[in-house]
């Protein structure tokens, strides 16, 4: 009995070990070593892995491309959590109000995005961006309106952004309408007698009940756009403007596979996760802190 | 559920007394704006769908010159062009992607449930550190493990395998958070002690007594998996380089890749898109009723 429970965790142990723990060991490792070549790089011996210190990682803060990578995707996230979170929040409460129709059929068909792939959804939609085939441009040229085009400058964060919140907003909203179920109907009862309306009653009393999975997928929202990849990967073929390095997770892996430096690659997956935990923790705590104040009113 | 069954009580209210007098005005018996709302969402997510299943039907010449919401006549064509492109390799990569999904969600729901059941049940040393470590697994981004994955499996000459696809997706942390809540929630102490106390071995406890009441968590968490591995585009895409072994999101990532400067082969990639489509939408529409999604909201209280 004594030894049953990690009997029972050993395969989840292993795996872990391997697939987890190794990965990650062996990439700060390698985010410290460099290729020093000697002569001309030819012959076996030429070409040694030394150790470099921090070197991959003053370079990797002061390259101009992860930096704007960075910036691109703040920008984008700034745009996609608040949106998509309205969204699925906004939906939600009107799923739970009363004598709303056609309920079942809306609630499935805006969960329905979460059923296909990001690369599909990009793809999807980046036809729906391309001027010959997309229908909004058949409508905007017959009533003689400007064309913008989607894929290019500004709009292109608003055409990126677009896809996340087509294929995010439904999962939010089932988490958040899950929670609004949990509500007991009674605390509702004396707000209608009091002649709350069905706002009042929304914004007084449901969100704050639901705040606890407003702040999760919140929190799980910051994480998938600061990982951002499949989205701008896809639409790169369609248009000039997605550069190889357009997200941080894509210059990773363009410094990984497209210029073959991976000491470069590992320094800035080093960076990129560590300010993944340092966010998450920040934000949990906080939370909890919050969580905690309220309890002690 | 409860909205649900309010409305069903309306209608029903509404239709007994059959008389044109009695009945509320329309606006009281519809909230009207709810209603819109939810019908605006369903559209917006409906409309790239609802595209792609018209833009199917259209050969190559009509996709360009006719209004996009008029259905073709080229689906046939269509699809036999996509089952011949390249021998066949799109019904390939669909075979590939519910090889991964399926089994691999499969083997992950079994790990998810053992660690689940054993953190939920047992108390011993280290339990909270394990569940912790394994929880910080959810927030690696996945590109900073899939890139030493890649260099660490190239070590032991597995990339550009099925196994080198497989593998990594075994462990979910998000899985083993859900089997321990749903573990907690659904297995009561005192039938685990009472088996003990009939000498039943603690493996056998776990299959005969556990195991059938977390069945519905555990469905769940299979399909979570079943979706995130159909899903992943990063891991194939940096573990594969034979296109025999790609899953469909990878070998449309390629098509389109080939297709985007030659109009040409935009039908086959539309088509290839609806196709792809198909098999998670029908698998929602069948199992929708079994997917718990309570567990979320059962997860967000704790």
């Amino acid at each position: 009995m004594k030894g049953a429970p990690y009997a029972f965790l050993l395969p989840a142990t292993i795996l872990f070990a391997l697939f987890f723990a190794l990965p990650i060991g062996y990439a700060v490792w390698l985010s410290f070593r460099k290729v020093k070549v000697s002569g001309l790089g030819l012959g076996s011996g030429a070409r040694k892995e030394v150790w470099a210190g921090l070197e991959n990682y003053t370079d990797a803060l002061t390259d101009n491309e992860l930096v704007g990578g960075a910036l691109r995707v703040l920008g984008y996230g700034c745009i996609v959590v608040p949106v998509m979170l309205g969204l699925a929040l906004l939906f939600a409460l009107m799923l739970d109000s009363d004598k709303v129709r056609l309920a079942p059929f809306t609630r499935l068909a805006i969960f329905l995005p979460y059923a296909i792939p990001g690369v599909v959804a990009a793809l999807l939609w980046g036809f729906l961006y391309l001027p010959d085939v997309s229908p909004f441009y058949y409508v905007l040229e017959k009533l003689g309106l400007p064309q913008p085009d989607l894929l290019d400058g500004g709009p292109l964060y608003l055409a990126l952004s677009n896809i996340a919140v087509w294929g995010g907003t439904g999962f939010n909203m089932i988490v958040i309408y899950t929670s609004l179920q949990a509500i007991p109907a009674e605390v509702y009862e004396a707000a209608k007698l009091d002649g709350a309306t069905p706002l009042q009653i929304a914004l007084k009393i449901k969100i704050p009940m639901v705040a606890p999975s407003l702040v999760l997928t919140f929190f799980f929202s910051i994480i998938a756009t600061l990982q951002v990849f499949n989205e701008p990967t896809t639409l790169k073929p369609l248009t000039n403007s997605v550069s190889t390095t357009w997200s941080p997770l894509m210059k990773v892996y363009q410094d990984a596979f497209g210029k073959g430096d991976i000491y470069a690659a590992a320094a800035q997956a080093t960076i990129i996760a560590l300010a993944t935990l340092l966010l998450s923790f920040g934000f949990l705590r906080a939370a909890n802190r919050r969580q905690k104040q309220e309890a002690a009113r | 559920m409860s909205s649900l069954a309010v409305g069903k009580a309306d209608t029903a209210a509404g239709a007994t007394p059959g008389t044109a007098q009695s009945r509320p005005p329309l606006r009281s018996r519809i909230a009207l704006i709810p209603t819109v709302t939810l019908l605006l969402g369903a559209i917006y997510c409906l409309l790239p769908v609802a595209w792609v299943v018209i833009a199917a039907t259209k050969s190559g010449s009509e996709l360009f010159s006719t209004f996009t919401f008029l259905p073709g006549t080229g689906f046939a064509d269509n699809f036999s062009d996509l089952s011949a492109y390249r021998d066949g390799v799109y019904w390939q990569w669909m075979g590939n992607s519910a090889l991964y999904a399926g089994l691999g969600a499969l083997l992950s729901t079994c790990v998810s449930a053992f660690s689940g059941y054993a953190l939920a049940i047992y108390r011993f040393r280290g339990r909270e550190t394990m569940f912790n470590v394994l929880l910080a697994g959810v927030l690696m981004p996945p590109v900073i493990l899939a890139i030493p994955q890649y260099l660490l499996l190239a070590k032991a000459d597995l990339t550009d395998s099925y196994l080198a696809v497989l593998l990594p997706q075994i462990l979910s942390p998000y899985g083993v958070y859900l089997s321990r809540i749903y573990a907690a929630a659904a297995v009561p102490g005192d039938v685990v002690e009472a088996g003990r106390m009939d000498g039943a071995s603690e493996w056998r406890i776990f299959t005969r007594v556990a195991l059938p009441m977390m069945v519905p968590g555990m469905v769940t968490v299979f399909l979570f998996q079943f979706v995130a591995i159909w899903n992943n585009f990063l891991l194939p895409y940096i573990m594969l380089s034979d296109d025999e072994k790609f899953p469909i999101t990878l070998g449309l990532f390629t098509l389109l890749e080939q297709g985007a400067n030659t109009p040409a082969l935009y039908t086959l990639v539309i088509t290839g898109a609806f196709l792809a489509v198909i098999p998670l939408v029908a698998l929602f529409l069948v199992v929708q009723r079994f997917w718990s999604l309570d567990l979320l909201s059962g997860a967000v209280k704790s």
